[in-house]
């Protein structure tokens, strides 16, 4: 897969990737999702992303090369790998903050190094390919367990971290009422992992007619279409008792729908970092003293957002890319244990060949994709 | 699904009784339906609970083993806000041409600064049309429309690309209309 500018991506033949650091491995690519967050660079919205680059962030395969200093991985290991690039000896991958990791991106300090995001997280090629380089493979990679199916795996590299981290950002109480905006997967994730954290009651907002059915069944919440409600805060406030929501968790980031406004300044003009109307909902709509908890993408501008009311409600805003390496273990019970079915957000696999189809159709919410994953030539899907 | 009345009320502030274990033991009878409900709830989880293992290793700064450095064997842009590339970086596509000289220009700028970004977006854009005559130098002019992937337009949503057509043809005989009456003025 190459990126020739916005909205145009394509298959192209590209050199086998080396071995350019001793802890790198070479990795032959067996499942790779496309992630809503890729399609903020497919539209050009994330600055340094450069013609020619390889996306791909979520991916799993099988070990086929390893640098001299890899110790724990071998030639045939199946591994899923962590969309964040952590060497596990910085400061902050000490701290398990993997996604701030100080060694794996020179380009920018805001964040650590992501496979196939752009140079403003690093300059890697990423995994929407049939071979990817993976450095520090020691540290992100983790080996298959022989009872998680890939498709469960492929989804634990970036998704349900990043929806069951948006819950645990929001520091859930027993009971707590916890709205999600955005019904792609992310969101669903998140709604889905609200009630493990004790959740009294899980709405989520959204525009799109199917995304919303699919959200209600799979995380067993309620679901709302804002565009027929004509005051989506007043409407929450309403439905907390004009309290206001204990969390909020911005799930949707810089191509947020709902406000001309936001789509105009943001998106058209890019005179700030996208949309930010899911966020500013968010903070208006949460109780005084509550929970924002942001897992959204933006861009590294800046964005319009209500600060004075962050400040009057004292409202507490957490927010990261999620750190998957620490989340992985207790994921990886919930997936045995049936608490979470990740593999049922899959609503399509489509050759890497067909990936200029498959970007337009996850962008323009075509046939009623939720989450597509690319399948490399020779592989089975 | 059935609607739950929460009793919304009940929360740390209002209550300093309030004990979370309790609290999930008697309102668990109520989500029965739901598999693993509280299973991961924390009610020490508060704001201010760190995510992070702290270890103290920020007060340490820089001051760590670095793992071993990556040679640079092509041109890499780093941040002015850190002293040195990092341990390992992509190689992918180094800055070239019109672009490439712009990036270097944004990287003079720290993370900070509006002329860094925008710099960069301004290189994204000439780097795209760097690409376009790049394939039409070697491979001949680029199929745009199978690169934005109107094939499935075409095969999932023709009512709209009609409608686009429509939408496309109108406006441009329009704008036709408008220019030869105001060239024949």
């Amino acid at each position: 897969m190459e990126y020739r500018g916005p909205n145009r991506v394509r298959t192209k033949q590209k050199p086998y990737p080396e071995i350019l650091h001793p802890q790198d491995a070479i990795v032959r690519v067996t499942r790779a999702c496309i992630c809503g967050s890729d399609l903020h660079i497919y539209h050009g919205l994330v600055p340094d992303t450069r013609v020619g680059m390889t996306f791909g962030h979520e991916f799993t395969g099988e070990v086929v090369e390893t640098g001299p200093g890899v110790t724990t991985l071998k030639t045939g290991d199946k591994v899923l790998v962590p969309f964040n690039i952590a060497c596990g000896s910085c400061p902050f991958c000490k701290q398990e903050l993997y996604s701030s990791c100080h060694e794996s991106n020179p380009m920018a300090t805001a964040v650590g190094g992501i496979f196939g995001y752009s140079h403003s997280a690093g300059g890697f090629d990423g995994g929407q390919a049939e071979y990817v380089r993976v450095p520090y493979a020691d540290v992100g990679p983790m080996i298959i367990p022989d009872d998680i199916d890939l498709d469960d795996a492929v989804l634990l590299t970036d998704v349900v971290p990043t929806g069951y981290q948006a819950a645990e950002m929001g520091g859930i109480k027993p009971g707590d009422t916890v709205v999600v905006f955005g019904a792609g997967p992310i969101g669903i994730m998140a709604a889905k992992c609200a009630w493990l954290f004790g959740a009294g009651r899980v709405i989520v907002l959204d525009c799109i007619e199917y995304r919303l059915e699919f959200v209600k069944r799979y995380a067993q919440c309620e679901a709302y279409n804002f565009k027929s409600i004509p005051d989506p805060v007043l409407f929450l406030k309403k439905q907390t008792g004009n309290y206001g929501a204990d969390v909020c968790i911005d799930a949707v980031g810089c191509e947020a729908k709902g406000s001309i406004g936001q789509t105009i300044f943001g998106e058209k003009l890019m005179m700030q970092s996208g949309s930010a109307i899911a966020l500013w909902w968010a903070i208006n709509s949460v109780k005084k003293g509550g929970i924002v908890s942001i897992v959204g993408v933006y861009g590294p501008t800046g964005n319009l957002v209500p600060i004075g009311n962050v400040v009057n409600k004292g409202i507490t805003i957490r927010a990261n890319q999620a750190s998957v390496k620490r989340l992985l273990p207790r994921l990886i019970e919930h997936v045995r244990s049936g608490r979470i079915v990740p593999k049922e957000i899959i609503t399509h696999k489509i050759p890497l060949e067909e990936v200029s189809d498959a970007y337009h159709m996850f962008s323009q919410k075509l046939d009623h994709m939720i989450k597509p994953i690319l399948i490399p030539p020779g592989i089975r899907a | 699904m059935e609607t739950i009345i929460i009793d919304i009320n009940r929360n740390d502030s209002d209550n300093p009784e309030f004990d979370g274990a309790l609290a999930l033991t008697e309102m668990a009878p109520q989500y029965r339906h739901i598999n693993g409900w509280g299973i991961d709830a924390d009610p020490n989880n508060e704001p201010t609970y760190p995510m992070k293992r702290y270890t103290g290793d920020d007060h340490e700064r820089l001051n760590y083993e670095r793992p071993p450095q990556q040679p640079v064997t092509v041109e890499i842009l780093h941040s002015n806000e850190r002293p040195n590339i990092s341990a390992v970086f992509g190689t992918v596509n180094p800055p070239s041409g019109l672009s490439g000289r712009i990036r270097r220009l944004a990287f003079r700028y720290s993370e900070e600064s509006l002329k860094h970004w925008f710099a960069l977006v301004l290189a994204d854009r000439i780097n795209m049309i760097e690409g376009i005559i790049s394939d039409m130098k070697n491979d001949g002019m680029p199929n745009v429309f199978a690169e934005m992937g109107w094939g499935a337009e075409w095969k999932y949503n023709k009512k709209g690309v009609v409608k686009k057509l429509l939408i496309t043809v109108a406006v441009t005989a329009l704008l036709v209309m408008y220019l030869r009456r105001r060239n024949r003025k």
